[in-house]
């Protein structure tokens, strides 16, 4: 086949007539259910824990179980189980175990926990100077801020809340142990974060620990990190009662105790002399919640990029990121960006509008372009095509009708976003040194051979159709089975917009290796590591150079109507232009596109998530509003073909670029269309009402 | 106690209770997985099968309410002709991504179809506002059930 051949997705039938098997779907032999016992305070001591008599068929499974408690993800600071202490209301403190569901539930009412309370921290404000409750701080700067010279200044705070993923299919995973062997079923993004994690856990030796993804219904980043908790949790009690114990969770914990995208605070401070911006300083502040997570990874990501799409000669980057006892924030689709984009796209927003002039007008003076300097100081290597962007973006929305609509309260909004493909810095050189095989059997077809997993992204067709083009051959000559680690080598977590670029360019050389031995007899394997590419120079201790391997780029435009009296927000229209490179499969790449607008458009005006002294106040799907069919604009997509020399085909990053520059383009549209500044998401009418009413 | 009704065609017995939610009955007593449970609460639409013929959240029903009834899930409607055209038209469209709200989302469909309205815009955003799904964004779904609206009102005139 061709690469811009038209296919259907390969993995859709299964999924239409429901037949394809979740991990809930699944029957183990002699399965035990578990389920979480959760601390019901923010912070303090564990001073007993009165459990009723132990009844046969019941298992506690806690610490004193546990061979070495830690978590591993960046740090090991967070347990699998509590002991002695608790940091946030939900963790976990044992599992209790048994084949009847309801003896497990009756058992579990019956536990009492006593402990001593202490006062948490809830507010990234107490946090603020204070060593002891800072992860991470970062500072960098470009040019010299401090000698400026300017005529004006231009400042606001712009902030965000939690958003939950809420992945259809809620958390899910098995684990068994027999033969001396932990094995780890279900529903995951990163395989080998789950591996790492139980070596350290158990002290079992790697070869001792297999972990098998199973179809996934959703993660977004929400089974990114988190499920290497459970996995620990479940090796344990399944070496301890010697049985495959299943770890699911019912949708109201999920919601309530998993991880969310983080709150934020950006201050940014414009200086600007005769009208033109000559300088920008950013304070970008998270809630890292109680344990380190992926947190200091999550604020890189939201630094790094601070400047946007825009050259700006003179730049100070301060990034912070809190310990509180709120919940354990996380992955979630655009990881630290969502938070600084929209930042950074309402400011600009705000600033065309102080200098009275239009927002895309104003942005084409400082577009960035192939040669300049970024804002960490590396030079922009790869060709960017932003004013074509625009100039498309404006032709597609009809801007200059759209814009001078006279309804008073429709309104017009604008965001241009970058996104770095891959992990940031020389992460995918130093740090995950992704490894692909490709193998051809007997009967001549070829098995991909990776870590990355299928979660609805599309993967599975998009990986499958580069193979078979680099190879011409035919897409069914293709397998690609479910990842599990006895098989696969590392070709690293399915994160960071990275599987079709990063994975899928190692996949595109080998398949070019493999093609000249297609005709040998017998099987053929070839192998295929990453290699950091020449012109990527970065230094992780200054946060200095190329912060990512290749930019992707987002021209969004949305359109509001604001109701005068509820003042209730209709999104109608979101155009968006894009740059990912080369669509490899453009269906996929059209679904990812409205999938992440539907995620902005939840996180820009929907999706309210709110949280008191550490306890979450949304906890199900009629208190928590995602997005449904009738609470969709009308999206319009394109796209310019720019192709990365890496990538395969040209391939970008694409997956988590959608979601980004939509919550920004909604909230300068309601301002556009009632003139009320928005600072702070998501907008709902009750924050409009509040303003208008002040 | 032992409950009686029809599956996907066949009499069917099953020894339960009465508050007993038809969602675990189909899922466990019967292995009919395809039917999934995604909130709990009747919100999202993963667990929806027709009760004599017509659209309910399974998640919602008591047994009691299933006595001597019709039920038929996912595993049953795609034994049918009329699943075989909502299939092609969701696979065209491309309007599958993680898929576990998929065959929540085509027993909606197939309920409105059987509303025998012409299917306008109204028609479809209400029909499956009650369907949550969080990869698509539900364009492609939109595209699918108006391209399927056509043909099946094709095959009527």
């Amino acid at each position: 086949m061709k690469i811009r051949d038209r296919i259907c997705r390969v993995d859709s039938v299964e999924k239409i007539n429901g037949k394809v098997r979740y991990i809930e779907d699944i029957d183990f032999e002699n399965l035990h259910f578990a389920r979480t016992l959760r601390s019901g305070i923010a912070k303090g001591e564990i001073l007993s824990i009165d459990y009723p008599e132990i009844p046969d068929g019941i298992w506690v499974v806690d610490a004193s179980d546990t061979p070495v408690n830690e978590v591993l993800m960046i740090k090991g600071d967070m347990p699998v189980f509590a002991d002695k202490t608790v940091n946030y209301i939900g963790e976990p403190i044992a599992l209790i175990v048994g084949k009847d569901k309801q003896q497990v539930i009756e058992f579990m009412n019956g536990i009492v926990v006593n402990y001593r309370k202490d006062e948490g921290i809830f507010h990234i404000d107490e946090c603020r100077g204070h060593e002891d409750m800072t992860y991470s701080s970062y500072e960098y700067q470009k040019g010299d801020i401090g000698e400026l010279d300017y005529d004006d200044t231009f400042e606001k705070v712009y902030s965000t809340g939690y958003q939950e993923q809420l992945y259809m299919e809620k958390q899910g995973l098995v684990g068994e142990y027999s033969d001396n062997i932990v094995t780890i079923h279900g529903s995951m993004q990163c395989p080998y974060y789950i591996k790492n994690a139980l070596i350290h856990c158990t002290e079992l030796p790697g070869d001792n620990i297999r972990v098998i993804q199973n179809t996934t219904g959703g993660a977004f980043g929400g089974k990114e990190e988190y499920p290497s908790l459970m996995a620990c949790q479940l090796a344990v009690a399944a070496m301890k009662i010697k049985a495959p114990v299943e770890l699911i969770f019912d949708r109201r914990e999920d919601i309530l105790y998993t991880t969310k995208r983080h709150p934020s605070q950006t201050r940014i401070k414009t200086y600007l002399k005769e009208r033109r911006i000559v300088g920008m300083a950013f304070t970008y502040e998270l809630d890292g919640g109680p344990y380190w997570g992926l947190t200091d990874v999550v604020l890189q990501r939201g630094i790094l990029t601070l400047t946007g799409c825009y050259n700006i000669e003179n730049v100070k980057v301060e990034g912070k990121a809190y310990k509180t006892n709120n919940i354990f924030t996380g992955a979630f689709r655009g990881f630290g960006a969502p938070q600084s984009m929209f930042a950074l796209e309402q400011h600009m927003n705000q600033l065309a509008r102080y200098l009275n002039k239009d927002p895309i007008e104003f942005r084409r003076q400082y577009f960035v372009k192939k040669g300049d300097i970024s804002a960490t100081s590396g030079v922009f290597n790869e060709t960017i095509m932003l004013q074509e962007m625009a100039d498309k973006l404006e032709k597609m929305s009809d801007y200059e009708e759209i814009k001078n609509k006279k309804d008073y309260y429709h309104g017009v909004g604008v965001a241009f976003i970058p996104h770095g493909g891959g992990f940031t810095g020389d992460g995918e050189a130093s740090h995950i040194k992704a490894v692909v095989n490709l193998k051809k059997d007997e009967s001549g077809s070829v098995h991909i051979l990776v870590s990355s997993v299928e979660m609805g992204q599309g993967a599975k067709t998009v990986l499958a159709k580069i193979v078979a083009s680099a190879l011409d051959i035919g897409i069914d000559r293709i397998v690609y089975d479910d990842p599990d680690t006895f098989k696969v080598p590392d070709s690293g977590p399915t994160v960071a917009s990275r599987t079709t670029m990063v994975v899928g360019g190692l996949l595109y050389k080998a398949a070019r290796k493999l093609k000249p031995l297609m005709s040998q007899k017998g099987e053929v394997l070839v192998t295929e590591t990453f290699k950091q590419p020449d012109n990527i120079k970065w230094d992780q201790t200054q946060l200095r150079g190329n912060a990512y391997l290749s930019y992707s780029w987002a021209a969004v435009i949305a359109e509001v109507e604001v109701d005068p009296i509820t003042f209730e927000i209709k999104c109608t229209n979101i155009h968006g232009v894009y740059d990912v490179g080369l669509p490899i499969d453009e269906d996929t790449f059209i679904g990812q596109v409205h999938g992440g607008v539907a995620q902005g458009v939840g996180y820009g005006m929907l999706e309210v998530m709110e949280s008191i002294d550490g306890l979450i106040q949304q906890n199900s799907f009629s208190s928590y509003s995602v997005p449904t069919m009738a609470d969709m604009p009308r999206m319009y997509t394109d796209w310019i073909y720019n192709p990365y020399k890496e990538g395969p085909y040209g391939a970008k990053a694409a997956g988590e670029l959608t979601l980004v520059g939509v919550a920004p383009a909604i909230a300068s549209a309601v301002q556009d269309a009632i003139g009320i500044e928005i600072n702070d998401l998501p907008v709902t009418s009750e924050k409009i009402l509040a303003e208008v009413l002040r | 106690m032992i409950i009686g009704f029809e599956l996907n065609g066949e009499q069917v017995t099953v020894e339960t209770t009465l508050s007993m939610r038809l969602l675990d009955i189909v899922r466990n007593d019967f292995g009919l997985t395809g039917t999934k449970e995604g909130c709990s609460e009747g919100e999202c639409g993963a667990c929806i099968v027709f009760l004599d013929g017509k659209v309910v959240n399974s998640c919602m029903v008591p047994m009691s309410n299933v006595v001597g009834r019709s039920v038929v899930t996912i595993e049953g409607f795609s034994e049918t002709e009329r699943y075989k055209q909502i299939e092609a038209a969701f696979r065209n469209a491309g309007a599958v991504q993680c898929g576990f709200c998929i065959p929540g989302m085509i027993m909606a469909v197939e309920g409105i179809l059987r509303l025998n309205k012409p299917l306008t815009d109204e028609v479809i955003k209400e029909g499956l506002s009650g369907n949550i799904c969080r990869c698509t964004g539900y364009q492609s779904i939109y595209e699918a059930v108006r391209h399927l609206g056509e043909e099946v009102w094709q095959d009527v005139q």
